[in-house]
Parts: C-alpha cells; structure tokens; sequence
C-alpha cells in the first residue's frame, strides 16, 4: 500500500537524476480510507524522520487540508490524531507517482508502487 | 516463544512464482528469535526487508515488534509483493512493500536512518550468466539463483547497505559456506566498517546456512 508515511520516503531513483527528485507527484489517483490503530509514540518517533513540506503537499493534493504549513512544536491530540490520518489512513491504491525532474511514472496497482526500471534507467 | 506467521491464505500457485520458505527462512526467523530482546531494545522506527518473498520473515519481526515500527519491504517479483502485503495482512502487521530490486528509492530519504534489515538473498551458486537472467525474469527464480560464488546478488546491496544503517542498527543476512563468510566479514569490515559475527548456522542437505548479524564498529 502506498501510504503517505511511505510515499515521504521515494525518490526517484533513475540513473543521474539527482536533483528535484522528491517527492514524487500524484497523478490520476484513487484512494481508499482505511482505519488504523491510533499509535501517538510512534507518531512522535517518527516526526524527525518526514519532510514536512513534501507531505503536507502529498496531503492536499489528495484533499486533506488538516495538517499545517510548518511542523508544530506542541504536538495536541489534534494534531496527532490528523498526522494520523495523513500518514496511515489514506491509501493510494491505484494511480501514478511522477518524478518532478525528469518526469519518469512510477505506477502503483493494487496499493503496490512498481519502481521497476529498465536496464539502461538503473544507476 | 514468537509463533511462526501464518501462511494458510497462500496457495499453491502464489509458489509457483513465489519463494516458499524454507530451511533457510527458518534458520533466519531463529536468529530473529535469538535476539528478539535486543531488537526490542533497539525499538527500530523502521525496518527493510530487501526480498521479502512470501512475507514471512517480515510478518515474523512484526511479531517480535508490534506496531511502532515501520515496516518497508522491497521485491523485484511483483507477486512477492502481493504475498508480502497478504501475509502481513493475515498476520496483523501492516507491511508497505515495494516493488523495486535492493532499496534505491530509499537511499535519498533513509540515509543512515533504518534500524533494522534483513535480507536472505538468492545465495545458490550458480553460473554467472544464470543470475542477471533469473534476476530479469522478475519470478521465483530470481529468488535463489546468485551467480558463480552465490554472491552476484548479495555482493551488490553489500557495497550500498552501510548508507542506510542508523547508528545503531542491525543488519541481518543469510549466506550459505560457498559465499566465503570470511571475505565477507573482512571486506565489510575494513570497507564500510561493519563489525559482524553469526548468530546461528545450521546444515540442511548439501547447504551449510549461517546468519549474519552486521552493526557499526564502535571504537
């Protein structure tokens, strides 16, 4: 499944494209909303590791709105709970994932992203 | 005792193009095993599996870990994928595979940030040319065949594996005599400063199988 926790961690990964490579853009997606256990240690543990932009971005280009601009220093449950959401909820199950510079598609199926590249792509 | 994952929901036809574990996998989730409190100790954010295969072995640390660590799996076999995701689905641990060979993706955002990595990788020795074809085929026997020494495969994550390791990760790996374990061990000590001893070995039919555990040299 690409979830968002997940898609804040591809890059692009064809041969010389090193720059801009992140995070790759949704295209022609369909999501499906899928509850998860609500974990707020985990949350916490794992804020340091995100690119808060590039997920805030992801977020609103799938239509959710709840999380700010720039990452809290007081972390409410509100706020947890929406990260929540963001991270482990939304599943972009069918779609397309851009590279911003060199414009390669990855395709995700069935939740799965193919990152698969032809012989003379691969660095 | 950590129960082996359940794998009822996958039927004859998903091993057909898919690794059915085996005395290998088994040797590994014992190692797992061994450790289990360190790895609890460690409490990994996020654990890689480089060919998760069925998605036992992941399935299996999920056990170990619960459900505050990330779980990341790549595969170049799209069905290993599916079987990844299912498994972890009937076993209660939510899996994100990949489909994609190593973790390329993954080093521009995970530089030194994975606390944990296992891979069993294709280690059969084979003839040289037999590992780019099985590797192409995106199919299972992508899944054992790995070139003169075995090494054709497991050679090239090893060169790479250090710039994902967190400072106190654990990287786990299978290899079997034909690898060569001391040059292995040398090589990664002196060349990315990887300490490593095995956890366990075992002899299965003609395959003598150890488990190596990898962490930073700490001088």
């Amino acid at each position: 499944m690409v979830r968002l926790i997940t898609h804040n961690l591809l890059a692009c990964h064809v041969k010389g494209c090193n720059t801009n490579n992140f995070p790759l853009q949704f295209k022609d997606v369909q999501i499906e909303l899928r509850e998860a256990e609500f974990n707020p240690d985990f949350l916490k543990g794992f804020m340091p590791k995100l690119e808060w932009k590039a997920l805030v971005d992801a977020a609103r280009q799938l239509g959710d709105t709840t999380l700010p601009l720039e990452q809290p220093e007081m972390l409410d449950d509100e706020f947890l709970k929406n990260l929540h959401h963001v991270l482990l909820e939304i599943h972009v199950e069918e779609g397309v994932m851009t590279c911003s510079n060199c414009k390669h598609e990855y395709p995700v199926s069935n939740g799965i992203p193919n990152m698969l590249l032809a012989e003379h792509e691969i660095g | 005792m950590i129960p082996t994952p359940d794998l009822s929901h996958l039927t004859k036809e998903d091993f057909e193009h898919v690794y059915e574990p085996a005395e290998d996998t088994f040797l590994l989730l014992d190692a797992l095993e061994v450790d289990a409190q360190d790895l609890k100790n460690i409490a990994p954010t996020i654990c890689l599996e480089i060919g998760s295969g069925s998605g036992c072995v992941l399935s299996f640390i999920g056990g170990i870990l619960g459900p505050s660590t990330l779980y990341l799996s790549t595969d170049i076999n799209p069905h290993a994928c599916r079987c990844t995701r299912s498994t972890g689905a009937q076993n209660k641990v939510s899996i994100d595979p990949i489909n994609v060979g190593f973790a390329s993706p993954l080093y521009n955002r995970l530089k030194h940030a994975v606390d944990l990595i296992v891979f069993n990788p294709p280690y059969v020795p084979t003839f040289e040319d037999e590992v780019r074809g099985a590797q192409d085929t995106r199919d299972i026997q992508g899944s054992w065949a790995g070139g003169l020494d075995g090494m054709g495969v497991t050679g090239v994550f090893l060169e790479h594996v250090e710039e994902l390791l967190s400072l106190h990760a654990r990287f786990y790996l299978v290899a079997v005599k034909d690898n060569n374990l001391p040059k292995i061990q040398q090589n990664m000590l002196k060349k990315h400063g990887l300490q490593s001893e095995v956890v366990l070995q075992r002899r299965a039919g003609r395959e003598h199988l150890f488990v190596l555990r990898f962490v930073r040299n700490v001088m």
